[in-house]
Formats: structure tokens, C-alpha cells, sequence
């Protein structure tokens, strides 16, 4: 069901259209955050929606330019606080190539294997969080329990749950004792059954799957007009994703596949990230099974970081898409510009053009499948 | 003694006496129902989320419909501005009512009933709507934009369920022959098998009968999945939106209250009301065990399903359940004509 223009019945042919503005968010249960969006409506059907952002700007690229790398480290994880292993990651990374710190291959494995469990517990905050979107209450329950043994075994080796700071330029804070491997291990072992239930209880069910297949198609051309990465322009078909097309630390000795459908409508964003959590447990059940023994931290990593005068740029494939740092330094131990590419707002301004037209209903489906983190959008 | 008994309480029988214990009798089992059936529901969604629920005021929490109410009523009354403040304030005020009179006429046990009409079917049909206009009157009066078309939402449901509903009803009329819910429960005496649901011989479709009238009970009563009217990641609380207080409470309880009412019906229409299902020992325990059966499996739909689209809701109704409904309606008018004539 999609119009472009105002619906015009023949009966009230003579009615002027009257549209009007529907203010959804900053404070609404869809946004989940303080998205705002200003919608034009026609009745039910969206005509504009216009994202509005800053509700939660925090100036996180300013703050990197005013402090040294070491003190903005810990910044990182709070842009995206629900993918916060990618980002430090990402940060770790520029700021190690920038100054040539060679990471040990222990730390780049352990690296992996955390980064992996954060995205399962990424993708499964948004699974939750959907399937509220669209009336289904009891799957959120069941995603962060399975998110809370994840949670669980990070605490016991970075001791925090969300906003983790456990990379350091060189390698890691510290290493994993034998209870995170075997936990870790344990968890691959349950989450295998766990995601055949939920495909057999949530993804099969026929009310999620009208409400989802055909609902918002985001063709690849919109995706590369906005530069939409992540799940969501693997769902539109285009196999992009920074682990293969551009590797980083070890993503190049792991067998994965990169789920792509074709269709790009909400159903397929959906098997995207569901697909994504099974390949990121095939991640780390090798990352697991090769992990090899030695140091976890390069060693004379100088106290007061000078990177060298430069333009640095390094991406990770976060959990919602391509997250890229990019450090300029003049040479002196604070950085001269922090660039951070967050996907979020990428994937945010499609929703605009793409939404055009759409029920109300569905256009909130669609929002949803886009797995928006406000804070990774206004950062 | 019980004809001792009988002769000093035969006054509680005639009119005024009667008329006060029924007003009371009913008022008190719809707030009871009302009250807990929220704790059911909390407890109950708790259980399929693998969480214990309120366990907090009192044994087990249940004492949290109480503190529930005792918060709401601690709530300052706010009439948003611009709002019709009239129709504002009476729309809470009007949401009970047609429950509380169409219970009147639901046979609850053998002779528990507070009248005894022989169009009780009627009454409960012509009564029962004016529910949803209601929650249309308080959207409309909330002069939010949510709430407006929450309540255009709710209009068009409601028309889209009425038909295959009354269609239902229509039927289920023509197969027992009378409009009175108390011979409707007498027909269905001894034995689950002579319960409307299986009279397949009159209409071979009558579990189908059974799942549209459910169907509708849970669109009128704006139950999930056919929550659209308050559909939160939507509309945020749609028409509720702008109620506070004990005027949100009322419109809460009434949807609970709604929901005894429409499993009342479907108990008496197709469950054979307070029979038996073994033909021994009929009575009051009986029509409670089957309608509390019905309202857990409300509740139980509610927190497995995700909610539907508005057109996936209206394409249902048209394209399927009204086609349906007068499809078994014309089979079973034609099945009767055929047993008629066959004895």
C-alpha cells in the first residue's frame, strides 16, 4: 500500500487535503531513545517523515579532540553502548596503525571472539526490541536472557556489562582465564538450539511475516545514495560487510558467510541479523578452537601516545554497519581531528525518502528493521 | 429449617430487594473481575516470559490490583487543553455502563440471572457497542492527534467485526430458535457432545462458527493481536493517551470487564453455559471453570502474537470472516430446512 499523493476520494472530491503534522518522539515507545521524527500525515499514510536529531549529542568527536587517545579510549563504547566491543575496536585500531604497535596474535583472536559475542548480544537487544515494535511483548524476555549469559561472561573479563573498555592500543586489558573460554564454548553450544526456537516460534509465525515481507523495500541504489552499510544493505542484496571486504585483525583466517538477501524489504533485515548471529557463533567456536597462547599486550606501547602527523583511517563491521575512525594528528599526544562514521545515521537518512507513503504501522515496522542506536546517530 | 429459611428470605425475591442485590451482585463481580483479572494478566504474561510477576504487595502480589488503584486514584484529574472537557470527563463515566447492563441478562447459573428477557441476545448486542463508541467519544474528546486516530481506528474495527459477529449470532439464533440466552444454555443439557460447538449436524462448520465469534470477541474487545486502538509503539496509548487517574483505570477495567462479557457469550452460546460437560451436577462452577478457561487463552493469545496491521485487521473481517460467517449462515439456514423436512 503505497501512494505518493495526498488520497483523494471521489466522493469528498471537492475537500481540500488536509494533512497534518504528527510529532513522533522525542518521547515516544517506538524510538526507543529520543528520536524525534516529524511525520506529515494523510490520515494514516506517512507523506514526510523528517528525522530530527540531537537529542543526545554529546560532541563525542569534540571530546576526542581535546584529550589525549588514552583518556577518549573509554568515549568509544558509549557512542554505540550496545555494540561497545566494535567501537573500542575500531578506535584501538586507528590508533594502532596510526603508531605501528604490532598486537599479538592472542589479543587479536580474544578481540574477535569478544567483538563477535557483543554483536550476538547487539542483535539480540534489537530482535527484542522489534518484536515490541510490533506488539510482541514476550520475545524481549526471552533475547536478554539469553544476552544475559553474554553479559555475564564479558563482566567476568572486562567487569563491565555494557560500556565495555576492554582493548588497549596494543592489545588487551587483560587476558581470559579458563571459565570465559569454557563459557563461552557453553554459550555456543545453547544459543544454537535457541535461535532454531526462535525461528520456529517467531520468525515462522504468520502474523510477524505479513507484517514484515514487503513491508518497506530499500533498494541498493537508495542504500548507496545514503551510504547505508550493515545489515541493512546486506538485506537489499549488495554482500558488503567490512570483515570480508576490507579484513582487520584476524577476519581473514575465519570461515563466515555473509547472509545477503535479495528482497530489502523488513523481512529481509530481519534474517540478516538473525543469520549474522549463527555465523557470528561459527566466529568464535574457530576463533575458540585456534586461539593461541603467548601475550595479550605488545610490548614498549609508549605511556604518552604521539601518533605520527597523518590522516588515519580504520573500520570495523559494528553490529548496525560499517563504523570508521578516522585520526588526524599534527604530531603531539592529542588528537588533531576525530572523524567517527557511525552507520546509525546513515541508515536513519534513508528512512526519509523511504518511508514515503507508507502506513504509519508499517512505517514504524521499517524504522524498527533499520536497528537504530540514537546515541550511535547523534553521538 | 430451609422452609424456614426460604419463608424469611422470600422477600429478597420481589422487586426492589431483588433489584438492589442484582445491581450489587453484578457491580461487584465486574470490579472484582476487573481488578484481578489484571493480576492474571500480569501474572499470567509473567509466566509465558519466565519471570515471577508481581510478587511484592501481599501473598503472591496479590494485593497489587489494590495498590494499582490506590496510585491511579492518587493521580491529579488533568484536562488537557483544547479538549472537549465534557465529553472528556464523561467518556470514563459511560465505558462501564453497557457491560454492567448487558451482564444483567447473562445466565450465570440455573435461574442466576438478574432478568430474565426472552431477547436477552439482543439486549447484550444492542448494548454491547455502544463500548467502543465510547472509547471513540474519549479519542475524539482528547483532541490529540494520537488519540483521534486511535479512535478513527476503532470505528472501523468496529464495523469490520460487528458484521461477522452478528452474522454469528444470526446463526446461532437460527440453530437454537430463540433469542433467550437461559433456553439457549438449557438446550445444551447432558453431555459436552450436545454443546453448541459440536451440533455439527445442523452446521458441519460449527467450530469455525466458534473461532470467527472468538476472533470478533477479541477485535471488540481491542485485545491482541487487534490491539490497533492502543497499539503503543504506534499511538502510544491511542485514545488513552491523554487520560490519567482513575478515568484511564475505568477505561482499563472496562476492557477487562469486556472481555468477562464476551467470554460470558461465548461460554452460554457455544460452551453450554453452566452445563455440565458429563451432564452431572449443571450449575454456577461449571459456566466459572469455562470462562475463566476462556479469558487465560485471551491472555495467552495476548502475549504470544505480535500485533496485526490495521489492513491485515480490516482484510481479515471482509475477506474472510464476513464471507465465512455468511457462508455458514446460509448452510446452516439450509441444513435446518433439510432436518425439517427429513422428521
Amino acid at each position: 500500500m503505497i501512494v505518493s499523493e495526498p488520497i483523494s476520494s471521489s466522493v469528498a472530491g471537492s475537500a481540500p487535503h488536509e494533512t497534518f503534522v504528527l510529532n513522533l518522539g522525542p518521547q515516544h515507545p517506538a524510538t526507543h531513545g529520543v528520536l524525534r521524527v516529524k511525520m506529515t500525515m494523510d490520515g494514516e499514510y506517512v507523506l514526510r517523515a523528517e528525522p530530527v536529531c540531537g537529542y543526545i549529542h554529546r560532541m563525542q568527536e569534540k571530546m576526542g579532540e581535546n584529550r589525549t587517545y588514552a583518556q577518549y579510549l573509554p568515549n568509544t563504547g558509549r557512542i554505540d553502548y550496545l555494540a561497545a566491543m566494535n567501537y573500542t575496536h575500531g578506535f584501538v585500531g586507528a590508533v594502532e596503525r596510526a603508531s605501528r604497535i604490532q598486537v599479538p596474535p592472542r589479543a587479536e583472536y580474544i578481540r574477535v571472539i569478544t567483538s563477535e559475542l557483543g554483536r550476538i548480544s547487539s542483535h539480540l537487544v534489537w530482535w527484542g526490541a522489534f518484536l515490541l515494535d510490533l506488539g510482541g511483548f514476550t520475545p524481549l524476555l526471552y533475547a536478554f536472557d539469553d544476552r544475559e549469559k553474554i553479559l555475564d561472561l564479558l563482566e567476568g573479563i572486562t567487569g563491565a556489562r555494557l560500556t565495555y573498555c576492554y582493548y588497549r592500543f596494543g592489545g588487551l586489558c587483560n587476558d581470559v582465564d579458563e571459565s570465559f573460554l569454557t563459557g563461552a564454548r557453553q554459550f555456543v553450544a545453547q544459543m544454537r538450539p535457541r535461535l532454531k526456537m526462535y525461528r520456529a516460534l517467531v520468525t515462522e509465525n504468520v502474523i510477524l511475516r505479513k507484517r514484515l515481507i514487503g513491508i518497506g523495500p530499500i533498494s541498493p541504489e537508495l542504500c548507496r545514495k545514503y551510504g547505508a552499510t550493515g545489515p541493512v544493505i546486506r538485506a537489499s542484496g549488495v554482500p558488503y560487510d567490512v570483515r570480508k571486504a576490507e579484513p582487520y585483525s584476524v577476519y581473514n583466517e575465519f570461515h563466515f558467510d555473509i547472509p545477503t538477501f535479495s528482497e530489502g524489504d523488513s523481512m529481509a533485515r530481519y534474517l540478516v541479523r538473525m543469520e549474522e548471529m549463527a555465523q557470528s557463533l561459527r566466529i568464535i567456536e574457530q576463533a575458540l578452537d585456534k586461539l593461541p597462547g603467548g601475550p595479550v599486550m605488545a610490548e614498549k606501547v609508549p605511556r604518552v601516545l604521539k601518533l605520527p602527523a597523518g590522516d588515519y583511517c580504520y573500520a570495523v563491521e559494528a553490529a548496525r554497519g560499517r563504523f570508521m575512525v578516522r585520526l588526524v594528528s599534527d604530531g603531539k599526544e592529542v588528537a588533531y581531528r576525530v572523524k567517527l562514521r557511525t552507520p546509525c545515521l546513515s541508515n536513519l537518512s534513508l528512512f526519509e525518502e523511504a518511508s514515503h507513503g507508507m502506513l504509519l504501522a508499517d512505517a514504524l515496522a521499517m524504522l524498527g528493521s533499520l536497528d537504530l542506536v540514537i546515541p550511535d546517530i547523534d553521538r | 429449617m430451609n422452609a424456614l429459611f426460604a419463608k424469611t428470605f422470600a422477600f429478597l425475591d420481589t422487586e426492589p430487594y431483588r433489584l438492589v442485590i442484582w445491581v450489587v451482585a453484578i457491580v461487584s463481580f465486574v470490579a472484582l473481575n476487573a481488578a484481578y483479572l489484571v493480576w492474571v494478566e500480569r501474572k499470567g504474561a509473567a509466566r509465558f516470559q519466565r519471570r515471577p510477576g508481581p510478587t511484592e504487595v501481599g501473598p503472591a502480589g496479590l494485593l497489587q490490583p489494590v495498590a494499582d488503584g490506590l496510585k491511579l486514584m492518587s493521580k491529579q484529574l488533568i484536562v488537557p487543553a483544547g479538549a472537549d472537557s465534557m465529553l472528556f470527563r464523561a467518556a470514563p463515566l459511560l465505558v462501564m455502563a453497557p457491560v454492567l447492563m448487558s451482564l444483567a441478562v447473562v445466565p450465570f447459573g440455573r435461574g442466576v440471572t438478574a432478568l430474565d428477557l426472552n431477547a436477552s441476545l439482543l439486549i447484550v448486542f444492542a448494548l454491547g457497542p455502544i463500548n467502543l463508541m465510547v472509547v471513540m467519544v474519549g479519542g475524539w474528546a482528547s483532541r490529540n492527534k494520537y488519540a483521534v486516530m486511535s479512535a478513527a481506528r476503532v470505528v472501523s474495527q468496529n464495523v469490520a467485526y460487528e458484521i461477522p459477529m452478528l452474522l454469528v449470532v444470526t446463526t446461532m439464533a437460527m440453530v437454537t430458535g430463540t433469542l433467550d440466552l437461559n433456553q439457549i444454555v438449557q438446550q445444551q443439557s447432558g453431555g459436552f457432545w450436545h454443546w453448541n460447538l459440536f451440533r455439527v449436524w445442523v452446521n458441519p462448520l460449527m467450530p469455525v462458527t466458534f473461532l470467527i465469534f472468538y476472533i470478533c470477541m477479541l477485535a471488540e474487545t481491542n485485545r491482541a493481536p487487534f490491539d490497533l486502538a492502543e497499539a503503543e509503539s504506534e499511538l502510544v496509548a491511542g485514545a488513552y493517551t491523554e487520560y490519567g487517574e482513575m478515568g484511564f483505570g475505568v477505561f482499563f477495567m472496562a476492557e477487562y470487564a469486556n472481555i468477562v462479557l464476551g467470554c460470558s457469550l461465548a461460554t452460554v452460546l457455544f460452551l453450554g453455559g453452566w452445563q455440565s460437560p458429563f451432564g452431572v451436577m449443571p450449575g454456577l462452577v461449571w459456566f466459572l471453570v469455562k470462562l475463566y478457561f476462556l479469558i487465560f487463552s485471551v491472555v495467552w493469545i495476548r502475549w504470544t502474537f505480535p500485533r496485526t496491521q490495521f489492513y491485515g485487521l480490516l482484510n481479515l473481517s471482509w475477506k474472510i470472516l464476513i464471507p465465512l460467517s455468511l457462508f455458514t449462515l446460509i448452510l446452516s439456514a439450509g441444513m435446518i430446512k433439510i432436518l425439517r423436512a427429513l422428521s
